[in-house]
């Protein structure tokens, strides 16, 4: 990769040690990636915020980059562990939450808003068409190559901070025009949008760092969002393209069968002790939708909604929220289902989702059973 | 070599994986031991070896235990892969540990438990008999 002369001396250390680590990274991920550059981006959203995945060498890592390091462009963060209004309903020990808060407190310091949530292209507004971002939470990195007209690299933790405490990241392929070798032909019937998770989970396993996909009708966000979610989940790839692609591509259809070994793959329980909704979390539309769903119905068991915060005080205003607690839904906002630490395999055999990449953590990381259902289903089998 | 990602100059005894490895789950980040018992490489100690292994896989977080290691005093001198991915590649800059890739057939030359030296200002990798 080339640098700049200024490129070159942060990389040796001459404008400090935070900036010589940060460069360090950038190099290493431009090399990773074939970039032959480092091109400005204009905003960074940034993953390692759970101290549930960062453990005490994250904690101590920010507490040391935050004495000096600051952001350069606009940075959001993806959730943390736990929403701090309710976090005593919950079995967390007094070590997770203060680490936890340090984290967030590192953050802050550097100057990231702490948004606390994986669905940024859903509470920021979008930036005009090709602007380069720096998007680490897999879900939102694909959002943004395939639906927002933006373009990132599918970031790792680091890579992400350092563009955005530098404000540049590595001009990789997937930042110029992509041609994606394979085409995904869509065959199943009457989608739902546990069905585009499972495409979005299949399709990210036979892509590389693009797929076509063909098939598609209009899509709704909850259906959009799934399909990002299950693709940023199973593998590297990270962008749709959708249409047939040229005539020499590779064509793969995802028909009933092919749809059903993911469901086999992830569908381990016949049914959950519990329901959790949002992984990604869930946007003011969803909510909106999910209490029009409730009118006069309530949950027959707990039922954990996880949204945004800003999309919390949205809803209140509304009234949504009194209206989703009322049937019974738990609400917490700045976390997650994904790779939650409030529940745990020592209390719950199997959880209800109706989330791909929500299943996949579930099952791999809290190592519970998951009993897979679309939203309609849910709501008619566990509400009366 | 075909790529330097985190350049350095380090002398070592290989320890040679032919398995991919997924460093969150796979590698105590207190004593830098393997501890997934389905790896190749189970119970043995990755501090101050050069680690040669095809890739890294699994969740980006991995970046944060090559880092955890580093600070604990266990970390491998240097890395050596045939293919890199963004979580060994941002995980060895954060940590300032060397880290290269190879071709499939200097990757079959190295031999697990030989002595080699890595110079990446030279660009040189040689073998001692």
């Amino acid at each position: 990769m080339e640098l700049t002369r200024e490129e070159e001396s942060a990389l040796k250390g001459e404008q400090g040690e935070t900036m010589q680590m940060a460069y360090r990274i950038l190099v290493a991920t431009g090399e990773a990636t074939d970039a032959e550059k480092l091109i400005p981006i204009e905003w960074a959203h940034l993953s390692g915020v759970n101290y549930n995945t960062i453990g005490d060498a994250g904690e101590e890592l920010l507490s040391t980059v935050s004495k000096d390091a600051r952001v350069t462009v606009k940075t959001t963060l993806n959730p943390m562990g736990f929403d701090i209004d309710n976090v005593s309903n919950y079995k967390l020990d007094e070590n997770f939450i203060s680490k936890q808060l340090s984290i967030k407190n590192s953050y802050e310091t550097m100057g990231v808003i702490p948004s606390f949530s994986c669905i940024p292209y859903e509470i920021f507004d979008i930036p005009k068409n090709g602007t380069q971002v720096a998007f680490a939470e897999s879900n939102a990195a694909i959002h943004a190559n395939s639906y927002d007209n933006l373009k990132t690299n599918k970031e790792s933790a680091f890579s992400a901070l350092a563009s955005a405490i530098v404000g540049k990241s590595p001009y990789s392929s997937l930042r110029k025009e992509d041609t994606p070798n394979i085409t995904i032909r869509m065959k199943v019937k009457n989608p739902n949008e546990l069905t585009y998770g499972m495409l979005g989970f299949y399709a990210g396993k036979l892509g590389d760092t693009s797929v076509n996909i063909s098939g598609l009708d209009e899509m709704d966000q909850r259906q959009s969002k799934a399909m990002c979610g299950g693709m940023g989940t199973s593998g590297t790839c990270a962008k749709f393209i959708f249409g047939d692609g040229d005539s020499d591509t590779e064509k793969i259809d995802f028909d009933e069968k092919e749809m059903q070994n993911v469901h086999d793959e992830l569908n381990t329980a016949e049914k959950g002790d519990l329901i959790t909704l949002g992984s990604p979390q869930l946007g003011l539309d969803e909510i909106s939708d999910l209490t029009a769903k409730l009118k006069g119905r309530s949950f027959q068991k707990r039922c954990m909604v996880f949204l945004p915060r800003t999309v919390k005080e949205q809803a209140q205003k509304i009234g949504y929220i009194t209206e989703l607690e009322r049937a019974g839904c738990e609400i917490l906002a700045d976390c997650c289902t994904c790779l939650t630490p409030l529940i745990s395999k020592d209390d719950v055999d199997a959880v209800t989702t109706n989330s791909i990449k929500g299943a996949f953590y579930l099952k791999n990381s809290n190592g519970v059973d998951v009993n897979l259902k679309s939203l309609t289903q849910i709501v008619e089998d566990e509400t009366r | 070599m075909n790529k330097i990602l985190v350049s350095g100059k380090v002398e070592g005894i290989v320890l040679k994986s032919n398995d991919p490895i997924n460093f969150l789950g796979t590698v105590d980040k207190k004593t830098g031991i393997i501890s997934d018992k389905k790896h190749p490489l189970f119970e043995k100690a990755i501090k101050d070896t050069i680690l040669v292994f095809p890739s890294g896989v699994g969740s980006s977080v991995g970046a944060y235990t090559i880092y955890s290691i580093k600070s604990n005093n266990v970390a491998p001198l240097a890395m050596i892969c045939k293919k890199a991915d963004l979580t060994v590649a941002t995980g060895c800059a954060l940590a300032n540990i060397p880290l290269i890739t190879i071709s499939d057939e200097e990757f079959l030359s190295i031999k697990n438990g030989i002595k080699i030296s890595l110079d990446t200002d030279s660009a040189t990798l040689s073998v001692h008999q």
